[in-house]
């Protein structure tokens, strides 16, 4: 099984090397889309052994993803995981969201921040929860988290899901098209640390009415 | 009335712009021809403003310059659409492009 990680980073400078040293103690195949940074993202993935795929203008984090999930088909890759560059997953709980992948029980993995009791920040936790409350009124899947980089799916279900939305509507549209195409779902809790690195970094909480936004009128 | 002949003389700037854009290559013919006549009934309505008032009567509007008003904000919302869908297949192409440029960059390193 070729297992494929697919990162986004946009200035991620500081943190992206330690990232992708976690993620290669596990597994080899590393693709870092840097999507138009200014800082010396793409130079630091690269020297860290990640295959970097870079955007000359920046794009947003949707069409980031894109990028790096048809490379990884490219490539022919069985199963593509997406995680996040800002340090905030834990490199060993990848393996556990492959399994069922792996063992074919299902066509794609949620991450979920809110099945692990990690201490989540109340406002942003507030806003998370409203998203999870549209989404299941939207597309009737019963999630606990919504807005999560964590992902593995298999190659069916990376073929099939079309990204339409360039920023960070995608998230939402990973979910809505899990079930348009009807896709073998799971959440399974993931680790989530809130460093004062990736709050800085992270999405700012008026991203939540940009994603809204943009899901209405795109 | 002093705002006709102001306006009339605008219009006909605009009916010269168009045509120089259209002589430049800037815009296609249907364009030129689009904004052409509508300028030319922009122009007969500010020469002959009972026409609005002609037709506000029998389309059972109060006046004429509301039907004008009425008719210009339709036009200009539905002008926003278009302008809103065009922009959203800009946007769509340059994301081609950068995905694009993206593998064939990784590929040539």
């Amino acid at each position: 099984m070729k297992i494929f990680i697919v990162i986004p980073a946009y200035n991620e400078e500081k943190v992206i090397g330690d990232v992708i040293r976690q993620v290669r103690e596990y597994y080899s195949d590393i693709v870092v889309v840097d999507d138009g940074s200014t800082d010396g993202t793409d130079e630091k993935a690269r020297q860290n052994g990640a295959q970097v795929l870079r955007h000359i203008l920046n794009r947003g984090q949707g069409a980031t993803l894109r990028t790096g999930i048809n490379y990884a088909l490219a490539q022919g890759a069985d199963i593509i995981v997406t995680y996040d560059a800002d340090g905030q997953f834990e490199a060993g709980e990848i393996d556990k969201l492959c399994q069922p992948v792996i063992d074919n029980e299902c066509d794609i993995i949620l991450g979920s921040r809110f099945l692990s009791g990690n201490k989540i920040p109340f406002i942003k936790k507030l806003v998370l929860k409203s998203a999870i409350l549209f989404t299941r009124a939207i597309t009737g899947l019963k999630l606990t988290d919504t807005h999560n980089g964590f992902r593995v799916m298999n190659r069916k279900a990376a073929e099939n899901i079309k990204i339409r939305q360039d920023r960070m509507a995608h998230a939402s549209e990973i979910v809505h098209e899990t079930a348009r195409l009807k896709l073998r779902y799971k959440e399974l809790p993931i680790t989530v640390k809130y460093t004062t690195y990736s709050r800085h970094k992270g999405q700012r909480l008026t991203g939540a009415f940009h994603i809204l936004f943009d899901l209405i009128f795109k | 009335m002093l705002i006709q002949y102001l306006l009339l003389i605008i219009i006909v700037f605009i009916l010269l712009q168009t045509a120089r854009k259209f002589k430049a290559r800037k815009i296609s013919l249907r364009e030129f021809l689009f904004w052409t006549i509508f300028w030319l009934m922009v122009f007969a309505v500010v020469l002959l403003p009972q026409i609005t008032s002609f037709l506000a009567e029998k389309l059972g509007v109060g006046r004429g310059a509301d039907l004008v008003v009425y008719a210009s904000l339709i036009f200009v919302f539905y002008m926003i659409f278009r302008l809103f869908v065009r922009q959203e297949k800009v946007e769509r192409d340059i994301g081609k492009i950068v995905e694009e440029i993206a593998k064939k960059d990784k590929d040539n390193s």
